[in-house]
C-alpha cells in the first residue's frame, strides 16, 4: 500500500530512521535542534535523540562542516545540514580541500563517510544572496557524490545509501519541492547511481534535475496536448552523471532540451550537453537546446524573478524551437 | 622590517632521566638531518613541488608529541615532516613520499605537504592554512561521542590565527568542551608577513583565552618547557576540562619554502635566533648535567645520518605508481569501506 506524504515528511522520516538505527549517525547544523530545523525537517528530534546527536551549531559553516569531516574521519556518520547552498560558500574550502581530497591525497588511508545536506534554488523572492543553484559547482569536484532528490521517493530513499557510502555525499534539496505531495510506494529503496526516466516519450528528451523537474513534467503535459511526446529524464545523481541514461534517451528521441536552474555559462547543463555530443552526436536531429537561469543575480521582484528562472512555458518554447 | 629580538638561550636543569633526554635529543637531530637532506635532494631535483622546512623549530614537535599517547589524534600542517617522524613514521616512507614514489606514506599522491599515517593517527599534512582546525574539532567530537580516551592535538602556525577557521574552531571546541589541544607554533611569520603586520593583537593567548579556554605561552625553543607544559595541558584535556591552547614561541631558521628569498627579515635576526637553536642549547644543558658526552652526541648524529642515508636509498629504489592507478582511491573501494 503506497501512502501519501510530502517531501518534507519524507526527508524527516529518512533522517529519523537513520538516527534510530545507527548510533554513529548524528545531525549537526544551524537550528536543527531547538528550532526544529529551518524547514522543520528535524522537528521533535532534539527531544527524542538529545543534544549530543541533534547538535545545534553557531553560524560557523566552515567550522561545523569541517567538524563533520573530522567526525567522519573519527568513526562517526554525521549528517551535516547547511541551511542553504548560499551559506555553503563559506564552507567550500573544507568540502573541496578536505572532504573531497582526503581519500586520494592520503594514498587511500582516510575515507570521509559524511553526508552534507542543503537547500538549494530560487523561486521564493529571496533575492540575489538566497537564491543560488550552484549544485553544478559541486558536481565539478572529484571525490564527492552529488545528489538532487526531486521526488517523494528520492527524498525518502536517498539518505540511507548516502549514509552507507564510504565517501562524502552532498544532497541538494530544492526549496520549491518541500510542500510537494506524492505517493510513496511500499518499496521506496533507491540507488544513488542512476538517472531515471520520469515520463516516457519519443519525440524529445527533456533532461533536468531538482526543482526544475515539476516544471519539465508540466511542460511535457502541455506538449502532449500539442502532439509532441516528451520524455523527461531526472538526473537525480549529478556526480557521477549517468551518461548511459542520457545517451539512451537522446538515441530514442533524437532531440534534447536540458533544463537547469543554474546559470547557463559553465553550467551542469553544459556538461550534459557535452556528454550528448560525446556519446550521442549522430543520434541528433536538431541542435541540443538549454533552458537555464538568466545570467543575472536573482532579483527580488516576483515578475523579475520569474523571468530569470526556467519556467514550463520556456521549456515548451525551447522544445517547439527544435521542431521549427 | 621589524626586529624580533631573541631572548637568552634556554638554560636550566633538565628534569628527565638520561634515556628520555637522549631520546628527545636524538629525535631533534633526526628531523634536522632528514630535512637538511631533503633540501639537498630538492636542489638535486629529486624532490619537487613545495618543501617547507621545520629547521629551528624541532623542540616544539619533539617536546609536544612525546607528551601525547599513541592513541591520540594528530592534525598537522604542510610543515609536518618532523611531526610525522616523531610520531613514529618510518623515515623511508616520508622520504619516498617526498620523492613521489609509491612506497611513500601516501603513495606519492601528497608529497611533502601531505604526510598521512593511519597507524599513528596522523590525519595530514593539511596545506590550507587553518584547514586542519575544524577537522580537529570533529575528531575531538567523534572521540567524545564514542567515549574514547584519546585527545586530538592540532598543530598550526601563527598565520592560521588570522583565518576564520581558527576562530570558528576554537569557539566550537570551547562551546562543546571537546578534548582538543590547540598547538600554535608561532614562528613570527606567516610566510613572509611578520606577525605585527598581520595581527592587531599579537598576543595570541589573548585571542584564545577570549574563547573561554586556558591559554598557555611557552618558549618553543626550550624542549624541556615544551614537553612539561604540553604534558600538563594534555592531562587537563584528557581529564575532560575541555580544549586548551598552547602557544609555542619558536623561529624558523630556513626560508618559508624553497622559493623564498627572505626579503622580509634581517639576516642578523636569524643569526640571533640561531643562538637559541634547540639542538645545541639542549645538548649544552645535558652536558652540564653529565647526561651527554660529545661522543654520545656524535653517535646520535651518526645514527641519524645513517637513518637518513637508508631513507634516501629506500626512496631512490622506490617505484612510480602505475599511471593506470591514477584514479584509484578518488572514491573508496567497496572492500575497503570504513
Amino acid at each position: 500500500m503506497s501512502r501519501k506524504l510530502n517531501y518534507r515528511e519524507a526527508m524527516r522520516e529518512a533522517m529519523h530512521e537513520a538516527l534510530a538505527n545507527d548510533p554513529r549517525v548524528f545531525l549537526m547544523g544551524e537550528d536543527v535542534g531547538m528550532y526544529g530545523g529551518t524547514y522543520a525537517f528535524s522537528k521533535g528530534f532534539l527531544a527524542e535523540f538529545g543534544p549530543e546527536r541533534i547538535r545545534d551549531t553557531p553560524l560557523s559553516e566552515l567550522g561545523f562542516v569541517g567538524a563533520g569531516i573530522g567526525a567522519a574521519l573519527g568513526g562517526m556518520r554525521p549528517i551535516v545540514e547547511v541551511m542553504t547552498i548560499n551559506f555553503s560558500l563559506l564552507a567550500l574550502d573544507q568540502i573541496v580541500n578536505s572532504a573531497a581530497a582526503y581519500r586520494h591525497m592520503s594514498g587511500g588511508q582516510f575515507s570521509v563517510p559524511l553526508v552534507i545536506r542543503m537547500t538549494t534554488g530560487a523561486g521564493r523572492q529571496l533575492a540575489a544572496q538566497h537564491s543560488h543553484s550552484l549544485e553544478g559547482w559541486y558536481a565539478h569536484i572529484p571525490g564527492i557524490k552529488v545528489l538532487a532528490p526531486a521526488t517523494i521517493e528520492d527524498a525518502r530513499g536517498m539518505l540511507a545509501p548516502a549514509l552507507a557510502d564510504p565517501d562524502p555525499v552532498v544532497i541538494f534539496e530544492h526549496a520549491g519541492l518541500f510542500n510537494m505531495e506524492g505517493e510513496l510506494p511500499d518499496d521506496w529503496t533507491v540507488d544513488i547511481t542512476s538517472a531515471r526516466v520520469r515520463r516516457e516519450g519519443k519525440d524529445v528528451a527533456i533532461i533536468t534535475h531538482g526543482g526544475s523537474l515539476p516544471k519539465a513534467l508540466a511542460a511535457a503535459e502541455t506538449l502532449a496536448a500539442g502532439g509532441i511526446s516528451a520524455q523527461v529524464v531526472d538526473l537525480r545523481v549529478l556526480r557521477p552523471l549517468d551518461t548511459a541514461t542520457i545517451a539512451a534517451s537522446v538515441a530514442k528521441c533524437h532531440r534534447a532540451v536540458i533544463v537547469d536552474e543554474g546559470w547557463r555559462t559553465g553550467s551542469l547543463a553544459a556538461e550534459v550537453m557535452a556528454r550528448i555530443m560525446e556519446n550521442a552526436f549522430y543520434e541528433l536531429d536538431a541542435p541540443v537546446a538549454r533552458v537555464c537561469s538568466e545570467e543575472v543575480p536573482i532579483p527580488y521582484a516576483r515578475h523579475l524573478e520569474e523571468a530569470a528562472l526556467p519556467q514550463a512555458e520556456k521549456i515548451v518554447a525551447a522544445v517547439k524551437g527544435l521542431f521549427a | 622590517m621589524t626586529d624580533h629580538h631573541a631572548a637568552a638561550p634556554p638554560s636550566g636543569p633538565v628534569p628527565w632521566d638520561k634515556d628520555f633526554a637522549l631520546k628527545l635529543l636524538a629525535d631533534m637531530v633526526r628531523i634536522r638531518r632528514m630535512e637538511e637532506k631533503s633540501a639537498e635532494m630538492y636542489g638535486a631535483g629529486k624532490i619537487r613541488g613545495f618543501l617547507h622546512l621545520y629547521i629551528g623549530e624541532e623542540a616544539t614537535a619533539v617536546g609536544a608529541l612525546h607528551a601525547l599517547s599513541p592513541e591520540d589524534n594528530i592534525v598537522a600542517t604542510y610543515r609536518e615532516h618532523g611531526h610525522a617522524l616523531v610520531r613514529g613514521m618510518d623515515m623511508g616512507a616520508i622520504m619516498a613520499e617526498m620523492y613521489g614514489k609509491s612506497e611513500g606514506c601516501a603513495r606519492g599522491r601528497g608529497g611533502s605537504m601531505h604526510l598521512f599515517d593511519r597507524a599513528t593517527r596522523l590525519f595530514g599534512g593539511n596545506a590550507i592554512v587553518g584547514g586542519g582546525l575544524p577537522l580537529a574539532v570533529g575528531l575531538g567530537l567523534a572521540g567524545r561521542m564514542q567515549n574514547e580516551k584519546r585527545i586530538t592535538a592540532c598543530f598550526f602556525g601563527d598565520g592560521a590565527v588570522a583565518e576564520g577557521a581558527f576562530h570558528e574552531s576554537l569557539n566550537l571546541a570551547a562551546l562543546w568542551k571537546l578534548p582538543v589541544l590547540f598547538c600554535c607554533e608561532n614562528n613570527l611569520f606567516g610566510m613572509g608577513t611578520a606577525i605585527e603586520r598581520a595581527e592587531s593583537q599579537t598576543d595570541l593567548c589573548v585571542k584564545a583565552a577570549s574563547y573561554n579556554m586556558p591559554a598557555l605561552k611557552v618558549d618553543g625553543m626550550d624542549i624541556v618547557a615544551v614537553h612539561e607544559v604540553t604534558k600538563q595541558a594534555a592531562q587537563r584535556v584528557r581529564a575532560g576540562e575541555g580544549p586548551l591552547f598552547v602557544e609555542y614561541q619558536t623561529y624558523r631558521f630556513r626560508a618559508h619554502s624553497m622559493f623564498d628569498a627572505e626579503l622580509y627579515r634581517q639576516k642578523a635576526e636569524v643569526e640571533e635566533w640561531k643562538t637559541r637553536g634547540p639542538i645545541h642549547t639542549f645538548s649544552a644543558r645535558l652536558k652540564v648535567e653529565g647526561k651527554l658526552t660529545e661522543e654520545e652526541f656524535l653517535a646520535i648524529d651518526a645514527a641519524a645520518n645513517d637513518e637518513v642515508a637508508a631513507a634516501v636509498a629506500f626512496a631512490e629504489a622506490g617505484s612510480w605508481e602505475p599511471v593506470e592507478d591514477l584514479l584509484k582511491d578518488v572514491h573508496t573501494p567497496a572492500e575497503d569501506a570504513p
